[in-house]
């Protein structure tokens, strides 16, 4: 986990999966593959467990580049990231719908922790 | 072309078996992120936004067709089908896994490909003129030059950690096709008074965030001493160069801070210290290497080519296409044809493992066996004979390939941006779309002429943003992307920095900005002056007042 500021509530725990780069959310349990299951933190405690979940992953070895994501929840209580840089890395790329996350595509099959 | 020795087969497949037991050891968790990194940069594997990116050498952008075909079957394979072609001339996958990696390094080891060192603080791929040996203004074809420079500094063990990269270009022609004057180093062949070839050498050009054009430090080195001279430049950069800061670490930034002359002192002393004829290459090597890339036996043919003159009457698409997209060839009855990868609305440099395999076809077919990658991200067919020409075009046609765009606005260059690339900050693929939507028409295009457009996402600069005729620097501004647009860059001999015309606009607003420039060119240019020209010619001020007519006016 890198040391930076801890972005403003509420947040979401992303990185890349260690073996197949792919980005990959923090449910609470485990890393998923799927932008819906990501564990919300609304208040600082949640978002302090989070951090800890990325620490321990890293030090794992099970994913790299972990960061937690300001988001907005949308109608049906998903976060979707303000800012448009984590948009892309949650949706795939904007010129290729048809590839990433927006397509359905994952490069991962398991979930573990 | 160079085909490798035992050696350099030995050197690569033993890279590979290496490579395959670091990520065994990041995958089993003996090496951390913070190891492993700078192990996967040096054979060119990255992290980016969406995946791991696998970035693959390609030598002075020249490829087989055997060699392509294999960068068909890995992208099939191993990514999604396309693979994109960079201004330094390597292939880029987007999506491999990490642990699909060693195979894919195997692969490329059969048909004598690698990604050693493109990436990381080390030399890196060294890039040349595209249409070299092909060229009637060449001196000298610069690839065995660039072939022995990459033999040099292969796992070069004094310049495996360098201050930051390190690249090199080698042109062999008088007009710079290779962008050599924003490398590191850039390599002139000329021939001196006594008729004897040797090098210019420029030292310290780069872009980035700190744009800075080559300072020539030697007007001619003998050929001989070429490596010697290279190390001695080398050296001195690894001994004085800035460790302290990323941002002050290339050799651009000593070369400004000490100034050139004394930059070129320190050389010299240094050069003076090296025991010359040690380094330089065995002359039976350079021989060796020489000889891979001597003249193809070429036909005699006749400069006329009367089914091409007549397919060009019939067919006025190919017509054109020639037109636009062919270089004149030193041989007479042959051109070499630049296959455009700037399709209007496509990503520029993507091509599929389908159309590869067609181009390939055609380099086998046609072109000798060969084919080449430029700067630019487009692909030549480098000895086609005319009249095979419209055989060639049609194919082309059939896959999307034919674009007849070569030199023109839409032909634009543009890193893969935020749609892919962690380090971007605004994405450079959509302005480049829209700009080659606005500017379709084909009659439009020519009437605009030569006019190059580079975008770049970043501040990095990938896309060459501040050497394009327009330039183009996506960044961030209050959360949203801005582009920021600068004019009068130049990428060849008379190279330029392009200057900023005013505050950056949002996405929707390039377009628009773009066509008040262009419309000042048509404006004001008189009878066959060139856009550069005329930016030359008017100065920067009209550009500026109707780019900021638009951008100062009220909502």
């Amino acid at each position: 986990m890198s040391t930076a500021k801890r972005p403003p509530l509420p947040v979401i725990l992303l990185a890349n999966d260690l073996l197949d780069g792919e980005v990959v959310f923090w449910t609470g349990t485990h890393w998923s593959p799927e932008p819906k299951d990501a564990r919300i933190a609304h208040d600082d405690a949640s978002a302090t467990a989070l951090e800890g979940a990325a620490a321990k992953a890293l030090s794992a070895n099970v994913v790299v580049d972990a960061y937690l994501v300001d988001i907005t929840t949308d109608a049906n209580g998903h976060g979707v990231p303000n800012h448009y840089r984590e948009k892309i890395k949650t949706e795939g790329p904007s010129v290729r719908r048809d590839l990433g996350k927006q397509a359905g595509l994952y490069n991962i099959v398991r979930s573990g922790t | 072309m160079y085909r490798y020795d035992e050696f350099d087969a030995r050197l690569v497949r033993e890279r590979v078996a290496q490579f395959r037991d670091q990520v065994a050891r990041r995958l089993d968790g003996s090496l951390s992120e913070d190891e492993f990194k700078p192990l996967r940069l040096k054979n060119g594997v990255y992290l980016q936004l969406h995946a791991y990116m696998l970035r693959i050498a390609v030598p002075y952008g020249t490829l087989s067709s055997r060699q392509l075909r294999q960068l068909a079957l890995i992208g099939e394979k191993y990514d999604r089908g396309y693979g994109h072609f960079t201004t330094r001339t390597n292939m880029q996958f987007n999506w491999p896994r990490l642990r699909d990696v060693p195979e894919i390094l195997d692969l490329l080891a059969d048909v004598e490909m690698h990604c050693i060192q493109t990436s990381g603080n080390c030399i890196r791929n060294v890039t040349a003129d595209h249409f070299a040996g092909i060229a009637a203004d060449e001196i000298e074809d610069p690839r065995p030059t660039a072939e022995l420079i990459r033999q040099w500094s292969s796992l070069h063990p004094e310049f495996d950690y360098l201050p930051r990269k390190f690249k090199i270009a080698v042109t062999g022609a008088e007009h710079d096709r290779a962008v050599v004057r924003a490398h590191d180093i850039g390599l002139r062949i000329l021939r001196n008074a006594k008729g004897e070839i040797g090098y210019e050498v420029m030292v310290g050009g780069g872009l980035g965030r700190t744009p800075m054009i080559a300072k020539t430090i030697r007007s001619f080195l003998p050929k001989a001493d070429l490596l010697a001279y290279l190390e001695a430049v080398l050296r001195v950069y690894n001994l004085e160069g800035r460790r302290d800061n990323k941002y002050k670490a290339r050799v651009k930034i000593m070369v400004h801070e000490i100034g050139a002359e004394e930059f070129a002192r320190r050389v010299e002393a240094e050069f003076a210290r090296l025991d010359g004829p040690a380094i330089a290459a065995d002359p039976e090597e350079v021989a060796r290497i020489a000889a891979y890339f001597a003249s193809p036996a070429y036909e005699t043919l006749p400069a006329r080519a009367s089914g091409f003159e007549a397919a060009k009457a019939e067919n006025r698409a190919f017509a054109t296409w020639a037109s636009v997209n062919l270089f004149t060839h030193k041989v007479p009855g042959y051109a070499a044809a630049v296959i455009s990868l700037k399709g209007i609305g496509d990503a520029p440099g993507d091509i599929t493992s389908a159309q590869m395999r067609v181009v390939a076809d055609l380099a086998e077919t046609y072109s000798l066996d060969e084919l080449r990658i430029t700067h630019a991200q487009n692909i030549v067919l480098p000895y086609v004979k005319k009249d095979d020409l419209f055989v060639v075009s049609q194919t082309l046609v059939e896959v999307g390939l034919a674009t007849a765009n070569a030199g023109l606005i839409t032909d634009i260059i543009a890193c893969p941006g935020l749609d892919y690339c962690s380090l971007a900050t605004a994405r450079s693929i959509p302005i480049a779309q829209a700009l080659a939507h606005r500017f379709a028409d084909e009659k439009r295009q020519l009437e605009i002429g030569e006019l190059n457009i580079k975008i770049s996402g970043c501040i990095n600069a990938c896309g060459h943003h501040h050497v394009g005729h327009i330039g183009i620097l996506g960044l961030e501004k209050s959360g949203q992307e801005s582009y920021q647009i600068t004019l009068g860059g130049d990428a060849t001999e008379t190279a330029a920095i392009g200057e900023i015309l005013g505050p950056g606009v949002p996405a929707d607003d390039v377009p628009d900005a773009i066509e008040r420039i262009v419309s000042v060119y048509l404006a004001q240019r008189t009878s066959g002056e060139t856009f550069i020209e005329a930016v030359r010619r008017l100065g920067l001020a009209p550009f500026k007042a109707a780019f900021l007519e638009k951008t100062h006016a009220p909502a």
